[in-house]
């Protein structure tokens, strides 16, 4: 094929652009300024070992790995039932529906979280940390439905039906059978529904309270009094764990197979 | 002595229209049992109303003088083969195999032996540890029989199992299928739309069309006395003529040529066919008789085996095989001769 000189350099450019801000963010993390600075002066692990010193950061980080797996997990299973039902059977309404689970996907965050504010703090006065679960469910509730579903769309439903006449009850085949062969697509949801929930902003803020706050809040709060690299290092640490949380998912599924 | 039987099933999705309409078939134990009809018949509807993946809104089902209609399938014990073979791509072979066994809680040692009998039979031998994905279709298609086979089943259902297949390996598994249920002496139905293959593998053949069965017979007798103009159609009669009573089996066309059948009139048949390989052309100049159209060829197409000509005659356009040795130009006149005894009633 001809190379197209222009249009290498536009992607080059765009490229760079991705990617400069985030380079910036890295080196910037090593520096021993204690104001962010680039280029940096001086080389230094210290604000690493800030990260795990700040109390205020670990705790929500705990907090958030604890909401996200948890809200996640809720997201398997109702929406793996619910991806079932729509793959499965002629539902009334089904395109409908389908359209309806993928809005949170195509809403404005802020919007999401403004509305999840008004219902769930304002409503019904849920305990914060119920409520920053139950807004997190729905975030990743569209994930899990949308990914499992198009595994559940590929599936040749006659394997379920060939378990049931050597003798398999609907659950048992459900299980030994169905589920085995959407294994991937339930895996990769659960990595895209966790890594969405974890790195969520809006939702986070709108229902963060006193006490208990998620880790995307923290990390602003901490921005606003303490311009330091500790928030650098901390970014470096997210972006390694999902760059390797990705790869994992690439190493046993595939990206490509999940979109 | 009937071993299947249903009874007036009716099966309809929206309450208006029947996809099954009073349906009734019996089936003798041992007997292999086709449905043949063109897509959306309800062939593979009444397939799936014996195997219980479908609840029929009216009639019954009895297999055995037990009435199974409201039996969920898994309760059933009937092996199904798909047209997808439908294999768990996460199991081995033997494990596909062994999946019936398992839910029917036998011990390790008769398990082994079974599957390893079934595996004989099938001629699967080596292939117990591969992988579905692992095997081509002919024998893909010999484990889905082969699981199907291994629960012992009252029935075995077959819903086309050959039409992925190419046409060489069909033409073996259709004989395969036919040994191994013959062997096993399984009571089988199976479902098709080739009719070459439906006559091959039959007992009897049940002719489908809009939710009826059109004809149960064997398939000498659907081949050779079709009953209905439908069944005709479907097994290969072109030709129809339109027919008004003269005598006992003397009757006229239209145009007042004379036709006699060695089949009797029966009330409500006016139309007689023929097909186009059982019409005989006449040399030219042969004399005038009964049984006899003239026509004029419209065009001729090479068949490989013969020739056909569509012939423009006064009863209509009728499609005639005629041998390799003499090629008919069109617009040549023709005497075509219709023989009594090929000539059915429908």
């Amino acid at each position: 094929m001809r190379k197209h000189r222009g249009l290498s350099i536009i992607a080059m450019l765009v490229f760079a652009f991705l990617f400069i801000p985030l380079f910036i963010i890295v080196v910037t993390s090593f520096g021993e300024n204690p104001t962010i600075q680039f280029p940096i002066q001086g080389f230094t692990f210290d604000w690493y070992v800030n990260v795990f010193e700040t109390n205020s950061l670990i705790e929500s980080f705990y907090l958030s790995i604890q909401i996200s797996l948890l809200a996640t997990i809720l997201a398997l299973l109702v929406g793996i039932p619910a991806a079932y039902a729509l793959a499965r059977y002629s539902v009334k309404g089904r395109n409908i529906m389908k359209s309806f689970f993928l809005s949170p996907a195509m809403i404005p965050g802020v919007v999401i979280g403004y509305a999840l504010f008004q219902f769930i703090v304002i409503q019904l006065q849920l305990p914060i940390f119920q409520g920053l679960l139950l807004g997190h469910f729905l975030i990743s509730l569209p994930y899990i439905i949308r990914v499992v579903g198009s595994s559940l769309d590929q599936l040749d439903f006659s394997i379920e039906e060939v378990a049931w006449t050597l003798g398999s009850t609907r659950l048992r085949a459900f299980v030994r059978v169905v589920l085995p062969n959407i294994q991937a697509g339930i895996f990769a949801s659960f990595m895209l529904a966790f890594i969405n929930s974890f790195n969520n902003i809006p939702v986070s803020q709108f229902l963060s309270g006193p006490g208990v706050t998620a880790l995307p809040t923290s990390l602003m709060n901490y921005i606003e009094y303490n311009y330091d690299p500790t928030v650098s290092a901390l970014s470096v640490l997210l972006m390694v764990g999902t760059v390797v949380l990705m790869f994992i998912i690439e190493k046993t599924l595939g990206l490509a197979k999940i979109s | 002595m009937t071993y299947v039987d249903l009874k007036d099933i009716r099966v309809s999705y929206d309450g208006k229209n029947n996809i099954l309409k009073d349906l009734n078939l019996s089936i003798e134990k041992g007997e292999l049992v086709s449905l043949l009809g063109p897509s959306g018949c309800g062939k593979t509807t009444t397939l799936r109303v014996i195997a219980g993946l479908i609840e029929p809104n009216d009639g019954a089902f009895v297999v055995d003088n037990k009435n199974l209609t409201r039996v969920p399938v898994h309760k059933r014990n009937f092996g199904m083969v798909f047209q997808s073979y439908a294999l768990f791509p996460h199991l081995t072979v033997k494990e596909n195999i062994g999946f019936g066994l398992k839910l029917r809680k036998e011990d390790k040692t008769t398990m082994n032996q079974k599957i390893q009998d079934i595996l004989d039979v099938t001629g699967l031998g080596e292939l117990g540890d591969r992988y579905p994905k692992q095997l081509s279709g002919g024998q893909r298609q010999r484990v889905a029989l082969a699981r199907a086979l291994v629960i012992e089943p009252k029935l075995l259902l077959l819903d086309e199992p050959l039409s992925n297949l190419d046409a060489k390996l069909r033409v073996q598994m259709r004989i395969e299928i036919k040994r191994i249920q013959q062997k096993l002496g399984i009571t089988s139905v199976f479902v098709t739309h080739d009719q070459e293959e439906c006559f091959s593998i039959s007992d009897r053949v049940a002719v489908m069309n809009n939710g009826v069965i059109e004809q149960f017979d064997k398939p000498e007798e659907i081949y050779n006395r079709p009953k209905t103009e439908f069944v005709a159609r479907f097994i290969g009669f072109e030709n129809f003529i339109n027919l008004t009573k003269q005598g006992e089996q003397t009757y006229t066309t239209s145009e007042g040529h004379v036709l006699k059948t060695g089949h009797r009139w029966e009330d409500g048949k006016q139309v007689a066919t023929i097909r186009p390989d059982d019409i005989v052309i006449l040399p030219n100049g042969a004399e005038q008789r009964t049984n006899v159209i003239p026509g004029k060829v419209v065009v001729r197409t090479f068949l490989g085996k013969s020739y056909q000509y569509e012939v423009d005659t006064t009863v209509g356009k009728i499609l005639v095989n005629g041998s390799k040795e003499t090629a008919y130009p069109s617009g040549e006149e023709l005497l075509l001769y219709f023989p009594e005894e090929k000539l059915i009633l429908v």
